[in-house]
């Protein structure tokens, strides 16, 4: 039985009909996704997503202990979202977990779909809009920004695990009781949250600090940026 | 601008490499939020046998699971996960980069 070490939802878990009803999901988004993410990736940009998308895979990998027996792992929607926009953020993740799916047989194959669905395409939607409801203070100063990328992370994190409840009340065993599924899934994913915006925080926190320019949420505010038209 | 712009892209991809490399291995090897949620009534065994009645009785083995990388081994050697790590790495930079640089604007100067 696979038990540990997978980090994503395994195959078996939701029944055939919600798989597909999830894949065509994940594949209309991912659609968006490239269609938005070719208006904001440039010269600058395109090796800056490349590299968050590594960056994601490494720390997905640092299973952090939230509870005595139980670990947590960044999911990193939020986090791409802030640096390289939410369209190129959700094929930031999207690759990832193809990437982790294909060569080290972690997150079943027909749940693909469902993965992508939840943690690169809900996760990296909510982290973004938390983001940008609250650019002006992330715009302020560093404090702010780090702040905001922790609230952010937070909630993609706990809303993504949401898109797992979802997808088991749909297609999952109706042996088990939804409402004890969804209390411990959002429980865990409560307190990795808190794993998750503080990974983020640290992270946006030292691209901002370095290359705000880098940010793609500080775009379009009144921050100074500090490009040097030398070309 | 371009020599600080590469120094910066180096950084990120060599701190990307040490995680996956190095810190790996402090990793928690306990089952993460999604599992432990699929694992709640049930006692996992010795040989990674469930007892008892939980979601997680119903998950199929992956199809991949003999693949030489899968669950982040080399060749079945979990020792090597840090090694499994960076080649993730560095795939996950050669799939990500490539797909980003073909979808991006072409700037102006190169007409």
């Amino acid at each position: 039985m696979p038990t540990s070490v997978a980090m994503h939802m395994s195959d078996g878990l939701l029944n055939a009909p919600t798989s597909i009803l999830f894949g065509a999901i994940a594949v209309l988004g991912l659609v968006f996704a490239t269609i938005g993410a070719r208006r904001d990736l440039d010269d600058r940009t395109a090796p800056m997503a490349g590299l968050v998308a590594a960056f994601i895979f490494a720390v997905q990998m640092l299973n952090f202990p939230v509870l005595p027996g139980v670990s947590g792992h960044l999911l990193g929607g939020a986090l791409a979202a802030i640096l390289v926009g939410p369209w190129s953020g959700a094929l930031c993740v999207t690759i990832v977990l193809v990437l982790q799916a294909l060569l080290f047989a972690d997150g079943g194959l027909t749940a693909l779909g469902a993965n992508i669905t939840n943690m690169a395409l809900i996760g990296t939607a909510a982290g973004y809009l938390v983001a940008v409801l609250l650019r002006k203070i992330a715009a302020r100063n560093k404090v702010g920004l780090v702040a905001v990328a922790f609230i952010a992370a937070f909630c993609n994190t706990v809303i993504a695990s949401l898109g797992f409840v979802l997808e088991f009340a749909i297609g999952g065993d109706p042996a088990f009781a939804l409402g004890g599924v969804a209390a411990t899934v959002i429980g865990v994913h409560c307190l990795i949250g808190i794993g998750e915006g503080v990974i983020t925080a640290l992270t946006v926190g030292a691209v901002g600090a370095v290359r705000p320019d880098l940010v793609h949420l500080l775009r379009g505010t009144s921050r100074p940026l500090v490009l040097k038209e030398a070309s | 601008m371009t020599s600080r712009r590469g120094l910066f892209f180096v950084g990120f991809a060599l701190v990307a490499l040490i995680l996956a490399g190095g810190v790996s291995y402090f990793a928690d090897s306990d089952p993460d939020g999604l599992d432990h949620s699929t694992l709640q009534g049930c006692t996992v065994g010795e040989n990674e046998q469930l007892s008892g009645n939980c979601i997680a009785q119903g998950a199929k083995e992956h199809a991949l699971k003999d693949s030489p990388l899968a669950d982040y081994s080399v060749g079945g050697d979990d020792t090597l996960a840090g090694v499994a790590g960076v080649i993730g790495v560095i795939a996950t930079l050669a799939v990500a980069g490539g797909f980003f640089w073909l979808l991006r604007k072409r700037s102006p100067k190169d007409t």
